[in-house]
C-alpha cells in the first residue's frame, strides 16, 4: 500500500431515537492509500452511506460520531470545526451520489454549476472558471460542451448528469472522490462508460477513490481494494481478487454463492436464511450470527474482533482460525 | 409442454404527445413499435433491454392494462380482441401482473387478508369460509403462513411484500404471469430468495411467465429465451444458456458485454452514447448511431426479426440471408 491518505479508526456514528442511542456504525478501521479505489459493498442498510457522510462531515442531525477518529493527510477531521471541515469538503474530499437531480440546482445551467466550484475553491475569475469548467466537461467525455454548458440539469439524460457531477466532483483536483453508487441508477451501458470514465480519471489524476456499491461486479472492475459491511461493522477485507476469489467470511461467501447467473442456470440459488437486521433490532455478539449457517456459542456472545486471514485479508468471524 | 399459449403480432403502442402549438403535427411516443414473439406453455420467456425500450408497456398489453394502438394478441390461439364479455372475464383470470414495486399494488388501509380476498369476490369464487382457505393456502405457498392475512402492508419487509404480491397475482390460479421488474429492488439475498419462490411456484404449478427485467444476471439465470427490446422494437430472440447459440445482434452483444462479472474483471466494447428519443426515432435500423457494426444499408431500410437458426430470431441486415 502506498502512503495512506485518508485514515479510519475505530469509528462509532449512533443515532439518537427518543431517548435511545443506537449505534450505526461500529469498530470502523480502514485505510485509504493515495491514488487507491476502495470499495465498500453491502447490502442496504448496512451503513456504506453513513461511511461516506462521516467522512464528508454531513450526519444527519439524529447522528453523531461518538467514538473513533478520522485523519486526512493526518489531521483530524473529527475534531475540526464545522467551518474547516466545510474547507474540505467540496475540495480536498469531493463527493458523488446515486442520483445526480438530488445534488444539482435545477434553476442553474449544469455548467455554470461546475465553474461556481472552481470559483468557491481556486480563487480563479469568472472568466477563467468558466474555461476550467469548459475544459473539465470536455474531460469528462461531454461533447459540444460549449452549448451544453447553457442547458439546465432537465434537458440532460441521467449519464450526462453524472458526467456533470463528475466534472463538478473532480475540477478542484480533489485528493478523494467519494462515490456513492454512482451507476446504481444507469442502464449497463451507460453505467460501463462512466465505470471506464471513473476508472481513467483515477489513473490520469492520481484521485483516490472511496466507491461504494451493493455490486459485486462493479466492484471487482473497479476496486484494488474491498471491504464487505453487514449491519454497520466491517466483517471483511482484502484486496479484490482475494476477496472475491477467496471469501472468509460466511456472509461475504453468501452473497457471492446467491448471485444469479448463467452459471447457475437449472439451480436453486444459494439463499441466506432472514435479513439484515434494522438499526433498533441489533443484538450483542456478531452481527452476522442470526443469519450464520455455521455459528455456534461463542458467535452469540461475543462481536468477534478484524482478524489476519491472509497476507492483505482481515476477518471478522469466531470461526476464522487467524 | 410445447404447446404455444400466447402469441403477439404487430403489437404497437404510440401513446400522444400534447399538442405544443397550432401548428405543429400530433407526435407519438413510439413506446412498443411492431413487435411479434409467442410464448409456449411452461416457458420462462425473458424481456430484457434498457429503460424506457417499452417492456412495461408490452407487459402491460398482455395482461389488458393498455389497450393496443395496432396488432393483435392470442391467447390459446384465440384472438383476444374477438373475445366476448365472459370470455375475456375467464381471460383476467388466467393472465395476471407482478410489479416491481409491491407498495403500489398493495392498499396501505387494508389488510393482506383483504386484498388477497379481493379478486375471489370479483370473479365470485367460493364463500367467506372458502375464500379464506384459499387466501391462507395461497400465502402458504409464497412462504408466508396465515397470520399475515391480519397485517398491513406496512408491517412488512420489501421481501415480505413482494411475497405478497405474487400470492396476489396466484390467487385466480392464472395461466399465465408478466413478472415485470419483480426483483429488481430486492438485495441479493432476498433476491435469491424470491427467484426460487418464482421458480418453484412456475415447476409445480406448470406456469408460464414473461419475465421482464434489465438485469441480465436475473434474466439469464431464470429463462429458457430472451427477447431483446430497443426502442420499441425486438431486436432478437434467442436460447437462453444455449453456449454455442449466443446472442448475434450487434446490440444484444454490446448490452450483454457491458454487464459487469463478478467472477473476472472483463474489458468490454462500450457503446457510445444515450439511446436516441423514441418520439423520434432513427431511420432505418434505429440502432444504426450506435452500431459499431453499421453498413449504409441500415441508415435508409428497417430490418425485420429473421429466423436464424432453431430459437433463434435477428433483427439487423448483417444477419439477412444474401441475395
Ligand atoms: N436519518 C436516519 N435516521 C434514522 N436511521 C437512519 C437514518 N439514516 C440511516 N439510518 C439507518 O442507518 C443504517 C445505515 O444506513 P445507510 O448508511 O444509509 O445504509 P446503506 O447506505 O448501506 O444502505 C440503516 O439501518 C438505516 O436505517
Ligand atoms: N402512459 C404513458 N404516456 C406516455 N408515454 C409513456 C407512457 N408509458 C410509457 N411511456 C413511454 O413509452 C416508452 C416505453 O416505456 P416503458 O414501457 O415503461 O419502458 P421500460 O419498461 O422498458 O422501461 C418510454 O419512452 C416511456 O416514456
Ligand atoms: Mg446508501
Ligand atoms: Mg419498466
Amino acid at each position: 500500500m502506498t502512503n495512506s491518505l485518508l485514515e479510519m479508526r475505530d469509528l462509532e456514528v449512533a443515532f439518537t431515537l427518543g431517548k435511545q442511542d443506537y449505534p450505526a456504525l461500529q469498530q470502523m478501521t480502514f485505510q485509504i492509500g493515495e491514488k487507491e479505489t476502495v470499495g465498500i459493498v453491502g447490502e442496504s442498510g448496512c451503513g456504506k452511506s453513513l461511511t461516506s457522510l462521516s467522512i464528508m462531515g454531513l450526519l444527519p442531525g439524529t447522528a453523531k460520531i461518538t467514538k473513533g477518529e478520522i485523519r486526512l493527510d493526518g489531521k483530524s477531521l473529527v475534531t475540526s470545526s464545522a467551518q474547516q471541515w466545510s474547507g474540505v469538503r467540496g475540495k480536498d474530499i469531493t463527493m458523488i451520489f446515486q442520483d445526480p437531480m438530488t445534488a444539482l440546482n435545477p434553476l442553474m445551467p449544469v455548467g455554470k454549476q461546475i465553474a461556481e466550484m472552481a470559483l468557491l475553491h481556486l480563487g480563479v475569475s469568472r472568466k477563467e472558471a468558466r474555461q476550467l469548467a469548459l475544459d473539465m466537461m470536455a474531460k469528462v467525455g461531454l461533447s459540444r460542451v460549449d452549448r451544453l454548458y447553457g442547458d439546465y440539469p432537465h434537458q440532460l439524460s441521467g449519464g450526462m448528469m453524472q458526467r456533470i457531477m463528475i466534472a463538478m466532483a473532480l475540477i478542484c483536483q480533489p485528493k478523494l472522490l467519494i462515490a456513492d453508487e454512482p451507476t446504481t441508477a444507469l442502464d449497463v451501458t451507460i453505467q460501463a462508460q462512466i465505470l471506464n470514465l471513473l476508472r481513467d480519471m483515477n489513473h490520469s489524476t492520481g484521485t483516490a477513490m472511496l466507491f461504494i456499491s451493493h455490486d459485486l461486479g462493479v466492484i471487482r472492475e473497479v476496486c484494488d481494494r474491498v471491504i464487505v459491511m453487514y449491519a454497520g461493522y466491517m466483517v471483511e477485507e482484502a484486496p479484490v481478487e482475494e476477496l472475491l476469489d477467496h471469501p472468509r467470511h460466511p456472509y461475504t461467501a453468501g452473497l457471492l454463492q446467491s448471485l444469479p447467473g448463467a452459471d447457475k442456470r437449472g439451480r436453486i440459488l444459494y439463499t441466506i436464511p432472514g435479513r439484515v437486521p434494522p438499526l433498533t433490532g441489533r443484538r450483542t455478539g456478531c452481527p452476522f450470527a442470526g443469519r450464520c449457517p455455521s455459528a455456534t456459542a461463542i458467535c452469540a456472545a461475543e462481536v468477534p474482533q478484524m482478524k489476519k486471514a491472509g497476507e492483505q485479508h482481515l476477518v471478522r468471524c469466531h470461526l476464522v482460525a487467524g | 409442454m410445447n404447446r404455444e399459449l400466447l402469441k403477439v403480432s404487430g403489437l404497437t403502442k404510440h401513446y400522444p404527445l400534447p399538442r405544443q402549438g397550432l401548428m405543429e403535427k400530433k407526435q407519438v411516443v413510439r413506446a412498443v413499435d411492431g413487435i411479434s414473439f409467442r410464448i409456449r406453455e411452461g416457458e420462462i420467456f425473458g424481456l430484457v433491454g434498457e429503460s424506457g425500450c417499452g417492456k412495461s408497456t408490452t407487459g402491460q398489453m398482455l395482461v389488458q392494462l393498455v389497450k393496443q394502438t395496432e396488432g393483435e394478441l392470442y391467447f390459446q390461439g384465440e384472438p383476444v380482441s374477438g373475445l366476448s364479455e365472459s370470455r375475456m372475464k375467464a381471460l383476467r383470470r388466467d393472465i395476471q401482473i407482478v410489479f416491481q414495486d409491491p407498495y403500489s399494488s398493495l392498499n396501505p388501509k387494508k389488510t393482506i387478508g383483504w386484498t388477497l380476498e379481493e379478486p375471489l369476490i370479483i370473479h365470485r369464487i367460493g364463500d367467506k369460509l372458502q375464500r379464506r382457505k384459499i387466501v391462507s393456502e395461497t400465502l402458504e405457498q409464497v412462504g408466508l403462513d396465515a397470520s399475515y392475512m391480519d397485517r398491513y402492508p406496512h408491517e412488512l419487509s420489501g421481501g415480505q411484500k413482494q411475497r405478497v404480491g405474487i400470492a396476489a397475482a396466484l390467487v385466480l390460479e392464472p395461466k399465465f404471469i408478466v413478472i415485470d421488474e419483480a426483483v429488481s429492488a430486492l438485495d441479493v439475498s432476498v433476491q435469491s430468495q424470491i427467484l426460487n419462490l418464482l421458480k418453484e411456484l412456475q415447476e409445480k404449478r406448470g406456469l408460464t411467465y414473461l419475465f421482464i427485467s434489465h438485469d441480465l444476471n436475473v434474466v439469464e439465470y431464470i429463462s429458457d429465451r430472451i427477447g431483446v427490446m430497443y426502442l420499441g422494437k425486438i431486436v432478437e430472440i434467442f436460447e437462453a444458456g444455449v453456449a454455442d447459440k449466443g446472442p448475434l445482434h450487434p446490440y444484444t452483444r454490446a448490452l450483454f458485454s457491458a454487464v459487469p462479472d463478478v467472477h473476472k474483471r472483463k474489458e468490454h466494447a462500450v457503446l457510445q452514447g444515450d439511446v436516441p428519443n423514441p418520439i423520434e426515432p432513427p431511420g432505418g435500423c434505429a440502432f444504426h448511431p450506435r452500431c459499431p457494426a453499421v453498413m449504409d444499408i441500415c441508415r435508409s431500410e428497417v430490418p425485420q426479426l429473421r429466423k436464424v437458426g432453431s430459437g433463434h430470431e435477428v433483427s439487423c441486415h448483417i444477419y439477412a440471408e444474401g441475395e
